[in-house]
């Protein structure tokens, strides 16, 4: 490249990008300049001066620090010269004197910067013969993280991360010279989604988190890579266990998805896996019509016989199976095959209902990679609130928001975590949708200078739900208008960890493996060929499916990993379908649950089966990018658990069919008959370009979104059913670190709405939609859009998902 | 020969030099109206031609800063009136004395340099000059003289007067830049300078108080007039803060040139009680000190840098034979310990550290070890211990704590040994 430049590092001629940072430019040539305070993924700041080098200049040679110096042609440079030396260990000194000897307590033992560079460089005997500084022990700055402000050596790498690349500066230095200490705000607590990641940056002990603090020592920890579970994001992972029980999670820094960042979920939501409320054991309900822990046989023995019985007397098409959004794809492509090709049945769907249509989710074309937004002019959100359903993809389009100059334009019905940053917002009330899509592709009024910014490409249009009381068809329509945008790409989201990857293997009425059209009976001959078993012929998806329970139509329902009556956003369909089930009466349907927990699906089950997850399973899983990614096995499962892929060949074997004998083999089926997967395999994601995972990429089902152009009727105030990263879903309430931060519910209206109707922040009034009522206290919104009545969804209120609400006095 | 130039209005009018209307009467803003029939490249010219050098610390040639000042708008000039430096005093004066020069002066330079937007940043233990100032932009307001269009020129400037927080770092000029942010007042990393992207990362350019007040006089007069006064290198005349053992301490406006000897017996009366001269520092507590023996040197900036030492901020501080050097010393760096900002490892730990270290020698629990402790600590912070100072730190408030240890340990090192209980042997 023109653009490099020779450098002379220690006497030996490399090259390197012009301008890049000293410190990167020489060790990606192999000489290694110590550091505490850069970090590859924020601005240098120079404080820490561990990095200083000698660098020759018109006047000798000088002192500079490598992390702020960036190279130019035949720059000379000495890392190891007497001067350097000395002075690097003049600053190890000088961090050393004020930092306490309590290594042999502090989490960051075996794996501390500032212990590795001691060891290696340090002096035996500490010069400083008086009193340390001291602070009063950690102090608690979160509910999660703790603050030694002791320990800290004060690199303001957490600083920076909450300021530059969270948006939230909710932590600071204050005080001056040797009292300097990092602290937050008064009143403020360190409440950042995004908290973990400094802990996991600061190059000692002085952040500590909740859920790690005295558990385990490095040197003690088992580790594998893989990949986050809990949205469609897919960050890349490293788990630690400690005697067979997960401890931590740590970002790993791949271009490709999260660049070392988690969310506090992501990195904190793993307690729920050795939370006392885990199924261990098969349930089988008794003739007494309560649950009774049974062995595997007899379970599966039950299952397979009412499975025979409600086939043999209402058809395979009466069965029906929900799930495989949290599975692995190996899971999600066995469960497909044991419905479709096992038992017969078209009746499919890893989608609730709360997501796009599958169409968008799985057809678009010039679909957007994440890596796609460092090259954007403009990006257009209009979907959901990032920051709270895909936190790391709000961290990436934040960046390129402030770092990379691109034009932000963001759609929803209130402020979302991004609007700070965003070049325009535009709000709209839930239900007015179609109508402003109109406007804005018109660029009327006050909308032209946003329809301006949209004609300048590369376009990346992140497009998915606002919220789920607004129609999936406002979706399609933003997508129609979005892919004639100039270099448009599109990236349709939806949050639940693999729903990508469970519809690319089939889980879908719609949908064969690999990205191909359900109703393509030529592709489903070659399937039918491939498993040696039929094919069933689309059936119902999720609605309908519920819809079948509730009317006698479906007679055997099989979960995975699925809680209907938590997550369809449509309550009153989900309602009637289980109380249908529950309480058990004769001649209702069937129901299987294979799951983790307990909950308010399968409470009403038949058989519950107790199945391996996240960290217990080897596995792929795909993004909402497409990108395939591996998902690997650290520790074993609950008591009697097993892995999903084995449960459900046991089964498919009781019923004369078989889906496989065990992951491994699975992924390589998956491979040779799901065409957009014809390039993926374990042994590439786990070696060689692996990391960054695989796009899927290739099967012929297309979708072209049409705009409907029709918006529904509505009165006085719509409902905005936004989702929020802590709700009451089991990933949060089942690990106590994350469980208290989950909100109550509310209702958020504006401020002139409020008063209207005569409310004041604090009011308990009742709310009421098309599924129920809901007593809670109003909160005031300025960012609201007006006629709109905002409640986080599942955070413990069900009113239903209708558009038209009414608030009264509770 | 003219041989003052600042303090003449203050000394003929005590009472009201610092209105408007006495200033006015006596001459002021005659050089505006001048200077408004020049064209601003022209009065950069004169600038220049007065060999006019920066009056803050470092003696950077102004109109050449001036030059450096990138195109781009909107630019800013920031007067820098945080004067912290210890035995400094001369700012003060002309902030409370005559701020309507200093006012004339910023408006001619702001035309000079094309900004119109101006701040004076004026330290936080200066609440009066503060008042005086702003008193004084009031003025200049309601006359015309700030604001859109003054005097019919078409030009507009507007001043903003801005108290700062007590802060010795504000002073140095980036730090001073993130302050008037509403950062925390830290020095930023050089490259880039102000000059290039300052103030809110635009053009700015940061002149001193006493700078800033020389430009009216050089406008009336001429650069080739001010040119003319003073020896090469150190034209016009400066303001010295005069303090410590001297009879008459003060502020003294002189031709610099002088002897030290002329200086400190003649202009400051000499010694109190006829006690013996012991050192002095001869520009602010960062510079190294001077003992008798350079009495006779002429007091000009580029005499004092061959003699090691800087004329800085022009505070000049007399210690007779009675002064305990050590406790001077550790007086000095505990001033500068306190006032890091913290930033760096080596000034935030390391100074203290040296504070630390003096406190036990003047405590009497001093170590045979301690003058090699305080010399190898300074070398990390100031490595080489040589001058001008090398620094492992971003801006040179680290080095500046080094600066008397190496003054004591160069003129007394015997006097601290004596401080030691034990025998010290090393330390040299």
């Amino acid at each position: 490249m023109s653009d490099r430049v020779k450098i002379i590092v220690d006497g030996r001629e490399v090259t390197s990008p012009s301008g890049e940072l000293l410190i990167k430019a020489a060790e990606e040539n192999g000489t290694y300049i110590p550091r505490f305070c850069w970090h590859s993924r924020m601005k240098p700041v120079g404080m820490c001066r561990m990095c200083l080098v000698e660098v020759e200049g018109p006047r000798g040679k000088v002192l500079v620090t490598s992390c702020t110096t960036p190279v130019v042609e035949g720059m000379i440079v000495h890392t190891r010269s007497d001067v350097v030396k000395k002075a690097q260990e003049g600053v190890l000194e000088f961090l050393l004197i004020n930092h306490p000897l309590d290594c042999p307590v502090c989490d960051k033992g075996g794996e501390c910067p500032l212990q590795d560079q001691t060891l290696a460089h340090g002096p035996g005997e500490s010069r400083f013969v008086e009193e340390k500084r001291h602070f009063e022990k950690p102090i608690p700055i979160s509910d999660l993280v703790l603050l030694d402000r002791e320990r800290c050596i004060l690199c303001a790498r957490c600083t920076r991360f909450s300021d530059e690349i969270s948006g939230d500066p909710l932590i600071e230095f204050i005080d001056r010279g040797n009292h300097t200490q990092i602290n937050t705000f008064p009143d403020e607590p360190f409440s950042s989604y995004f908290s973990g990641n400094t802990v996991q940056i600061c190059p000692v002990g002085a952040l500590t988190a909740t859920p790690y603090r005295f558990k385990a020592r490095p040197w003690d920890l088992e580790a594998v890579e893989s990949t986050c579970p809990h949205c469609s994001v897919g960050c890349r992972v490293s788990v630690h266990a400690s005697q067979n029980q997960v401890v931590r999670l740590i970002g790993v820094d791949v271009d490709a998805t999260n660049q070392g960042w988690l969310c506090d979920k992501g990195r904190f939501g793993f307690e729920y896996l050795r939370s006392p409320e885990r199924l261990s054991s098969p349930l089988l309900r008794g003739d007494d019509g309560e649950f009774h822990e049974v062995g595997w046989a007899e379970a599966l023995d039950a299952v397979a016989t009412r499975l025979r019985s409600v086939i043999a007397e209402k058809g395979p098409a009466s069965v029906a199976g929900l799930g495989g959004a949290r599975s692995t794809n190996e899971e999600a492509y066995a469960f497909a095959k044991l419905l479709r090709g096992v038992i017969g049945t078209g009746n499919l769907d890893a989608s609730l209902g709360d997501d796009p249509g599958v169409g968008l989710l799985v057809g678009t074309n010039a679909r957007a990679t994440i890596d796609d937004l460092e090259r954007a002019k403009t990006i257009l959100v209009w979907g959901p609130d990032l920051k709270e359903e895909l936190p790391v993809l709000y961290l990436r389009v934040r960046r390129a928001a402030t770092a990379l100059g691109t034009t932000l334009i963001v759609v929803h019905p209130r402020a979302t975590g991004l609007d700070r940053d965003a070049t325009h917002t535009v709000r709209y009330r839930p239900g007015v949708g179609a109508a402003l899509l109109r406007r804005l592709a018109a660029g009327e009024g006050d909308l032209a200078e946003v329809r301006a910014a949209l004609d300048q490409g590369p376009v990346v249009a992140i497009i998915g739900r606002t919220g789920l009381a607004e129609s999936a068809d406002l979706a399609e329509a933003v997508a129609a208008f979005a892919r004639g945008l100039p270099e448009a790409r599109l990236l349709p989201v939806a949050r639940r960890g693999n729903v990508f990857g469970a519809l690319d293997m089939g889980m879908s009425p719609h949908l064969l493996p690999g990205r191909v059209a359900a109703d393509d009976a030529t592709a489903r001959s070659t399937l039918a060929a491939a498993w040696g078993a039929g094919v069933a012929a689309p059936g119902r998806d999720a609605s309908g499916i519920l819809a079948g329970m509730a009317n006698g139509s479906i007679g055997a329902v099989l979960l995975l990993g699925s809680d209907p009556l938590a997550d369809h956003p449509d309550q009153k369909v989900a309602t009637e379908a289980f109380a249908a089930v529950s309480p058990p009466v004769g001649g209702r349907p069937f129901l299987v649950s294979l799951d983790i927990f307990r909950n308010r699906s399968n409470e009403g089950a038949d058989v519950i089966l107790p199945v391996d997850t996240f960290t217990e399973v080897e596995g792929t899983v795909t993004n909402l990018e497409g990108r395939a990614q591996k998902t690997n096995r650290l520790v074993p499962g609950v008591g009697a658990s097993r892995p999903t892929v084995e449960v459900l060949e046991d089964l498919a074997i009781r019923l004369g069919g078989s889906v496989g004998s065990s992951a491994a083999a699975i992924a390589k089926e998956i491979a040779a008959v799901a065409p957009a997967y014809a390039a993926v395999s374990w042994d590439a994601l786990d070696w060689g370009t692996g990391r960054d995972g695989i796009v899927a990429a290739g099967g012929s089902f297309a979708h072209t979104p049409t705009a409907t152009g029709k918006d529904p009727a509505i009165g006085d105030l719509t409902l905005h059913l936004g989702r929020v990263l802590y709700d009451k879903g089991t990933v949060v309430t089942a690990g106590p670190s994350l469980a208290m931060l989950a909100p109550s519910a509310a209702a958020h209206l504006h401020p002139e709405d409020a008063a209207r109707l005569g409310f004041s922040a604090g009011d308990r009034v009742t709310v009421t939609g098309n599924a129920g009522s809901a007593a809670m206290p109003v909160v005031l919104d300025p960012t609201l859009a007006k006629g709109t009545v905002y409640i986080p969804f599942n955070t413990g209120a069900t009113i239903g998902n209708g558009l038209d609400v009414k608030v009264e006095r509770a | 020969m003219t041989d003052r130039i600042l303090t003449t209005r203050m000394e003929a009018h005590p009472a009201d030099a610092h209105t408007i209307a006495r200033y006015e009467a006596t001459g002021g803003y005659a050089a505006l109206r001048k200077a408004f029939g020049m064209k601003p490249e022209e009065i950069v010219a004169e600038v220049k031609a007065s060999n006019l050098r920066g009056r803050g610390g470092a003696g950077f040639p102004t109109g050449v800063k001036w030059g450096f000042l990138a195109p781009s708008t909107p630019r800013y000039l920031v007067v820098n009136a945080d004067e912290s430096e210890p035995g400094t005093f001369k700012d003060r004066q002309l902030l409370e004395r005559d701020p309507h020069q200093l006012l004339e002066g910023i408006v001619i330079s702001a035309f000079a340099i094309a900004v119109n937007r101006a701040f004076v940043y004026i330290r936080g233990e200066y609440p009066r000059s503060a008042r005086r100032m702003q008193q004084a932009v009031d003025e200049a307001y309601a006359a015309g003289y700030l604001g859109k269009d003054i005097l019919g020129s078409g030009f507009t400037l507007d001043v903003t007067v801005h108290l700062g927080a007590g802060a010795y770092i504000c002073g140095e000029e980036t730090a001073m830049l993130n302050s008037l942010e509403g950062k925390r007042g830290e020095p930023r990393i050089k490259p880039p300078f102000p000059a290039v992207a300052g103030l809110y990362a635009k053009p700015t350019i940061v002149n001193n108080v006493e700078t800033i007040s020389n430009v009216p006089w050089i406008v009336s007069n001429g650069g080739a007039a001010y040119n003319a006064i003073g020896p090469e290198g150190s034209r016009g005349t400066r303001l010295l803060s005069l303090s410590g053992h001297v009879v008459k301490p003060g502020n003294y406006e002189i031709v610099m040139g002088m002897s030290w000897r002329d200086l400190i017996f003649g202009i400051g009366g000499g010694i109190p009680g006829g006690k013996a001269l012991k050192c002095w520092i001869p520009g602010g507590a960062s510079a190294p000190w001077f003992t008798p023996e350079v009495l006779d040197e002429p007091v000009t900036l580029d005499d004092i840098a061959r003699l090691g030492s800087m004329a800085g901020s022009g505070a000049v501080v007399v210690m007779d034979e009675t002064t305990n050097v050590v406790e001077a010393a550790l007086s000095i760096v505990r001033f500068f310990a306190h006032e890091s900002c913290g930033q760096c490892t080596p000034c935030r730990e390391g100074a203290s550290w040296l504070q630390r270290i003096l406190e036990r020698i003047v405590t009497g629990q001093g170590r045979p070890s301690d003058l090699d402790l305080l010399l190898d600590v300074s070398d990390n912070i100031s490595p080489g211990l040589r001058w001008p100072p090398a620094m492992t730190t971003i801006c040179p408030l680290g080095p500046s704590a080094v600066s008397p240890i190496t003054s004591i340990m160069k003129h007394f090192r015997d006097e601290i040994v004596a401080m030691i209980p034990g025998e010290v042997t090393a330390g040299v």
